[in-house]
C-alpha cells in the first residue's frame, strides 16, 4: 500500500489528479463509504479556518474513520512554545493521517518530513492549499464534461491568490487558454507568466473586465480584491468596484460558462448573479467534500 | 603580468594545502566564514585588496594542510562564483578548479521570507538551484525563489 503525503498540488501528476477525480466522481455517486472504519485522523489548524475544517472532518466520518485534533492553536501546547516538530511527533504516534492547517509558508512540507505518518496540507500560510485546488479542477471537469482546451479566465487579486496560482500549475497539463484579467498592483506574477511560456501556454492579461473578455469564457474564476493587498488606498478605490461581476455582463457568456470562487465572496460578485444557473459558486464548495474524501483515499493507498 | 608576480611576493608560498585566488575584495570574509576557517587551528594566510588584472581588487586565502571536500568548496560558488581552487602538494600546483554551484544546499542560506517555517522552526534550511548561472534559489519549503542579490549565509 502505498502512502505519500499531498502538500503541493505538483507533487501530483496529470495521472495522479485525474486519479482523483474519478474518485470523487465515485465519492459524489456515493460519500457514504466506511473505507476508513477503525482508522483515527487528526485535524490540526494552527489556524482557524473553519469552512476547510468541516469538510475535511465531514469527509472523514462519511468514510467511517475518527477524528482528533484542534481548530485553533491557541488552546495547544504551541502557545507554550513547543516546536512544530514536537507536536508532529507526538500526534504521529497516535493516528493513521495527519490533515494539518498552519499560518507559516512551508510547514507542511517540514510536517511531511518528519511525521512518521502521511500528512495531508490544508493549507500553508500564503503558500499551498491542493484540496482547494483538487475541488477547483472537479467543479471544471464536473461542468464542462472535460479538462483539456478550456478558457480559464482569473478575476480579481492574481498576484497574492494562492489559489489562482496552484489552479494555473493543475491546469497547465490539460491545454488550457488562459486570460488574467487584473488591476496593475495585483497582476499575474512574473514568475508564472515564464512558466506558461515554458509550456507553450497562451495567456492574455487584461486590466479592463469587460463583457467581451467575458463572453469567450468557459470558466470564470473569481476571486477577492483585499484592501490590505494595496500600498496607494486611492488605487484601491479606484479599481474596488471594476472587478465586480453582475448579472447583466453575463447576458451573452457562453452557455457552458460556469462562475467558481472560492469564497469567502464580499462583493466581487453581486447577489444578483446567484440566481443564474451559471453560478456555480456554492456546488463548487459541496464538491470539495467529494474531492477530500478523494484526496484521503489516494494518499492512505485505499482502493474504492 | 607584473601585478600578478607581486601578488606572489605578498603571500607566502605553501607547501601543502589549498589556495583560493580570485575572491572579490568584498567577498573575502564572508568566504572565511563560510568556511569556517575560523575554527581552524592550521596556519592560514589571507591577503586582500591585492591587484588583479581580472577583477580590479581580489583576495586570496591559503590554507596550510588542508583538503577541503568538493562539496564543500562548492558552497563558495553561492557569493564567489569565479574563484580558482589550487591544490598545492610539495609546493606546485597538483590541481586547478573553478568552483560551481551544487544542486541542492542544506544548511548555509537563510530564506528571505519571514513567515517561512525555516525562520520559525530550529531546523536546517534547504534550497534547490533552479539557476546556476544567475545563482537563483528556491527554498524547498515555503516554494519562494531568491535571486543572488537576497542571498543571505547564515
Amino acid at each position: 500500500m502505498k502512502r505519500e503525503s499531498l502538500v503541493s498540488i505538483t507533487d501530483y501528476s496529470k495521472e495522479d489528479i485525474l486519479d482523483v477525480l474519478e474518485k470523487a466522481s465515485q465519492f459524489e455517486q456515493n460519500p457514504n463509504r466506511r473505507v476508513l472504519e477503525g482508522k483515527v485522523i487528526a485535524t490540526l489548524f494552527f489556524e482557524p479556518s473553519t469552512r476547510t475544517r468541516l469538510s475535511f472532518e465531514t469527509a472523514v466520518n462519511r468514510l467511517g474513520g475518527r477524528v482528533i485534533g484542534f481548530s485553533d492553536a491557541s488552546t495547544t501546547s504551541s502557545t507554550k512554545g513547543e516546536t512544530l516538530k514536537d507536536t508532529i511527533m507526538m500526534v504521529s504516534n497516535y493516528v493513521d493521517l495527519i490533515i494539518m492547517r498552519h499560518y507559516l509558508d512551508g510547514a507542511a512540507r517540514y510536517a511531511s518530513e518528519i511525521a512518521s505518518v502521511p500528512v495531508v496540507n490544508a493549507g500553508d500560510g500564503a503558500n499551498q492549499h491542493p484540496s482547494q485546488t483538487m475541488l477547483d479542477l472537479y467543479s471544471i471537469y464536473k461542468t464542462q464534461g472535460r479538462l483539456e482546451n478550456l478558457n480559464i479566465t482569473m478575476v480579481g487579486d492574481l498576484k497574492y491568490g494562492r489559489t489562482v496560482h496552484s489552479l494555473l500549475m493543475a491546469m497547465s497539463h490539460f491545454k488550457p487558454t488562459f486570460h488574467f484579467v487584473a488591476p496593475e498592483e495585483l497582476k499575474m506574477p512574473e514568475e508564472y507568466k515564464l512558466y506558461c511560456d515554458s509550456l507553450h501556454i497562451p495567456y492574455v492579461e487584461h486590466q479592463d473586465f469587460t463583457e467581451e473578455v467575458i463572453n469567450q469564457a468557459d470558466i470564470l474564476y473569481m476571486t477577492r480584491v483585499q484592501r490590505e493587498r494595496f500600498t496607494d488606498l486611492m488605487e484601491y478605490e479606484k479599481v474596488k468596484n471594476v472587478y465586480t461581476l453582475h448579472n447583466q455582463m453575463l447576458r451573452d457568456s457562453k452557455p457552458n460558462l460556469r462562475i467558481l470562487h472560492p469564497l469567502p465572496r464580499v462583493n466581487e460578485i453581486s447577489q444578483d448573479v446567484d440566481d443564474n444557473p451559471k453560478a456555480y459558486y456554492f456546488e463548487q464548495a459541496k464538491n470539495g467534500l467529494y474531492a477530500r474524501q478523494a484526496i484521503i483515499c489516494k494518499v492512505l493507498g485505499i482502493e474504492i | 603580468m607584473i601585478n600578478e608576480y607581486k601578488k606572489e611576493l605578498e603571500v607566502a608560498a605553501l607547501e601543502n594545502g589549498t589556495v583560493i585566488d580570485h575572491i572579490p575584495s568584498d567577498r573575502l570574509f564572508k568566504v572565511v566564514s563560510l568556511l569556517g576557517l575560523e575554527k581552524l587551528d592550521k596556519s592560514i594566510t589571507i591577503g586582500n585588496n591585492l591587484i588583479s588584472h581580472k577583477i580590479g581588487k581580489k583576495g586570496i586565502i591559503k590554507i596550510a594542510d588542508t583538503f577541503f571536500k568538493e562539496e564543500e568548496l562548492n558552497k563558495i560558488a553561492l557569493i564567489a562564483p569565479n574563484v580558482k581552487i589550487n591544490v598545492i602538494k610539495g609546493y606546485k600546483v597538483t590541481e586547478k578548479k573553478p568552483v560551481t554551484l551544487p544542486d541542492r544546499i542544506v544548511g548555509i542560506i537563510r530564506c528571505g521570507n519571514p513567515k517561512c517555517i525555516t525562520n520559525n522552526e530550529p531546523m536546517k534550511t534547504v534550497f534547490d538551484v533552479i539557476d546556476k548561472e544567475r545563482v537563483e534559489v528556491k527554498c524547498k519549503y515555503c516554494e519562494r525563489a531568491m535571486g543572488k542579490d537576497s542571498i543571505e549565509i547564515i
